[in-house]
């Protein structure tokens, strides 16, 4: 199954080296792997998708909190979490097909951020499931381009507390509010 | 205080304890050697940066200290991999210090520049890259907080050569670690604890599996007040040996690929396994799916990536280990384990008949009896620093350690050549002990240069080679399973008393069993190092032996002597 953790680890060189390194060598796929900075000063934020069963993800953490720089591990996978990947496409737009794409662009409530005579550039947010639905239905025009970024994650709801022990993601949070947030 | 970056290296080092370094010294590395003449240090200058890492390791695991290695950028460091691997796998508390060219060349391919933090990255428990002299205290602060903390391990510190020439103020106090540095610190939890401590009261059949992590814990006391109050018979593993006397009653002998028949039998039938402070290896286990198939297992482990890992357990308990054994000394108490006592006292009379000690002098000399001669002579006290092989295994099996730390030797990465610098690195930190190498002819020259700096520094050590023209293990195992195809394994050597003699190392050829405890008391009585060259059975096999990958109880078993005039089965 699909594991995520958040990570926050130092801001320090080589920081980013050190996680992969470990998944790599402890012989993990990552799916997806995000860093940037978080909101402390000096903290970064790691958002690392991989494929794991249960067991196997309780040891990653475990693995993850032996890296000096790593100051907590949270296994989101069974938390309510919002996900979010976010992708810049570019579509062959003439001026004949350019109110129809971006007709498109609209239903899927992504955003034209740049125009050519021949192109448009589209950024869109969401579910990885919707940047590939978004993809496919403007595969016709001729995408030229894609850039995408891999996945962030939130828990919602109160903040997540750090953790006290070793346990998997499930019992390490606080018990979050779900039914304030939702789905958009 | 105003101090250059290598002053401050040199003024931490002495404010953490160390008193002996091993090192090479090189270019980058030039500004610390030039600073290291004003502190009271002891430097080993090595013959390769490969035995400083092994010399470290030696001294940290006879004396439970931080080993240091030096060395310098580029070809220095890289040599040094081997030995930091070996450090890691073992779990032993090293530090390694590295010079590197000058911060504004790095990533110029520079000579003799190299990305030994990149290199060193998944073999060190953390390293660090210094490029200035006012992060020098606060990184060598907490890379000894970091080696020794938790589950020990090596940590390597790069220093810019012009990190160590400007100057920085300095201050021991301000450089302080932050805590989090030293890892989270776990504790029993008590729910765990208690289902431990009523598994451990209902067993009929249970088992102690002992580990280094006990003498890396201080908690062998611990061990041995929960086994006498329990009456618990203990198997341990090839680095647990010494964690518990081997003369004590309820210690069974080492456990594994070629452990004590009854041992591993005895796991395979118990109804608990108490697993401390070891980490179910590949060469423990043999075929998971087969291990223990009867048995509950409580797992104690300061590190809880180790818990669960190769073996699915009903208790795992991430703890010191003296804390959590101590925690549960009040709530035991003796067990009635006269009949899981009776049967494997049963095992052992069946293995007592295979027992290569049974043999009679036929005028072959088995590596077996050297060894145990060997244990006899020295009065079991001596450290016994071994290489990797055959030799390693029938140290194991015939030298009975009765306190721990006495044997050193390289487990987890069985790293050849390790033994006769490590046993320099033994000899430095406890320089009253007996130290002695066994090791083979194959990885004695790995590292035989390390010979020179025995004599350089003026050291007591005596060396056993086991030599019987083969890499012997490697050897056995084509025996087994290659039908005999002797690939690469007949090993031509020197002429190692000759080769002693050219050192100033007084050495003798032993060919005989009746020459063994002669020369073994005259090497112990001579005042400088001694060298014992043991022309072995050349085609002699370890036993028993669980083939890679087979059930732990399917083990091959030595014929019995009875029918047998030599050890080789042919």
């Amino acid at each position: 199954m699909s594991i995520t953790f958040v990570v926050e680890v130092a801001d320090k060189p080589g920081v980013l080296n050190r996680v992969s390194s470990l998944v790599r060598r402890r012989g993990y796929n990552i799916e997806s792997l995000t860093v940037g900075h978080a909101g402390t000063p000096g903290v970064s934020r790691i958002t690392l998708v991989m494929e794991a069963n249960p067991d196997a993800a309780a040891r990653i953490e475990a693995n993850l909190y032996k890296l000096v720089h790593v100051q907590r591990v949270i296994n989101v996978s069974d938390l309510p979490t919002v996900y979010r990947h976010l992708a810049l496409i570019k579509v062959a737009a003439s001026a004949e097909s350019r109110s129809q794409v971006m007709q498109l662009v609209d239903v899927f409530r992504a955003r034209v951020v740049d125009v050519a005579p021949d192109s448009l550039i589209i950024e869109i947010t969401g579910a990885d499931e919707k940047i590939d639905g978004l993809l496919e239905i403007l595969r016709p025009f001729g995408v030229l381009e894609v850039a995408k970024t891999g996945c962030l994650a939130m828990v919602r709801g109160a903040s997540i507390r750090p953790t006290s022990s070793a346990t998997s993601g499930g019992s390490s949070a606080d018990p979050v509010d779900a039914a304030v947030s939702f789905s958009v | 205080m105003r101090l250059t970056g290598a002053e401050i290296l040199w003024d931490c080092l002495v404010r953490e304890g160390v008193t002996d370094v091993f090192g090479y010294p090189g270019g980058a590395i030039l500004p610390a050697y030039d600073a290291m003449l004003k502190y009271p240090i002891r430097h080993v200058l090595v013959r390769h940066e490969q035995g400083a890492t092994h010399m470290a390791d030696g001294y940290a695991r006879a004396s439970g200290k931080v080993g240091v290695a030096v060395a310098t950028s580029g070809p220095g460091a890289t040599n040094m991999v081997t030995g930091i691997a070996t450090a890691m796998l073992d779990s032993s508390p090293i530090v390694c210090i590295t010079g590197q060219v000058g911060s504004r060349l790095i990533g110029s391919d520079a000579f003799q520049e190299t990305d030994i933090t990149g290199i060193t990255l998944p073999v060190t428990k953390h390293n660090y890259l210094v490029t200035r002299a006012d992060e020098v205290a606060e990184t060598v602060r907490e890379a000894f907080l970091v080696a020794q903390s938790g589950r020990p391990g090596p940590v390597l510190i790069d220093i810019t050569k012009d990190a160590q020439q400007s100057s920085a103020e300095f201050d021991w106090d301000a450089a302080a670690p932050p805590s989090s540095s030293a890892g989270r610190h776990p504790h029993p939890r008590e729910a765990d604890m208690r289902q431990a401590i009523e598994l451990i009261r209902s067993a009929r059949r249970p088992l102690v599996l002992a580990g280094h992590g006990l003498m890396l814990a201080n908690a062998t006391e611990a061990l041995r007040n929960f086994v006498d109050a329990t009456g618990v018979p203990v198997a341990v593993t090839l680095l647990g040996i010494g964690c518990l006397p081997a003369s004590h009653p309820l210690n069974l002998g080492m456990m594994g690929m070629h452990g004590e028949a009854w041992v591993n039998t005895a796991i395979q039938e118990a109804d608990l396994l108490i697993a401390l402070g070891m980490r179910f290896d590949d060469r423990v286990t043999g075929n998971l799916k087969n291990y223990a198939p009867n048995a509950r297992k409580i797992h104690v482990d300061i590190d809880p990536a180790e818990i669960g890992k190769n073996v699915p357990v009903d208790v795992g308990i991430t703890a010191d280990l003296r804390e959590a054994i101590e925690a549960w000394l009040p709530s035991i108490e003796r067990l009635d384990l006269g009949e899981w006592l009776g049967r494997i006292d049963a095992l052992k009379g069946d293995s007592a008949v295979r027992d290569i000690q049974k043999l009679p002098d036929d005028g072959h000399l088995y590596a077996a009896h050297v060894i145990n001669d060997i244990w006899r002579a020295t009065n079991g006290q001596a450290v016994v620093v071994t290489d990797v092989g055959q030799h390693q295994m029938w140290e194991a099996q015939y030298y009975h350690h009765d306190q721990p730390r006495t044997l050193i030797t390289s487990g987890g990465l069985g790293t050849m050549g390790f033994a006769l610098p490590a046993a320099i690195g033994a000899k430095m930190a406890r320089p009253d002990a007996e130290v002695w190498v066994i090791a083979g002819d194959g990885g004695f020259q790995m590292t035989l240069c390390e010979l020179a700096t025995i004599q350089q520094e003026r050291l007591k050590v005596n060396i056993a080679i086991i030599n019987n023209g083969y890499l012997g293990m490697v050897r056995q195992w084509q025996e087994f399973f290659y039908e005999r195809r002797y690939a690469a394994t007949p090993l031509l050597s020197p002429d190692f008393v000759k080769l002693a003699d050219a050192y100033g190392i007084q050495a003798q050829r032993v060919t005989a069993r009746r020459d063994v405890v002669p020369a073994v008391e005259a090497a112990r009585a001579h005042d400088g190092a001694v060298l014992l060259d043991f022309r072995v059975e050349q085609e002699d096999s370890v036993y028993p032996m669980v083939p890679a990958g087979a059930d732990l109880h399917k083990m091959i078993r030595r014929p019995s002597p009875l029918a047998e005039t030599g050890a080789d089965r042919s």
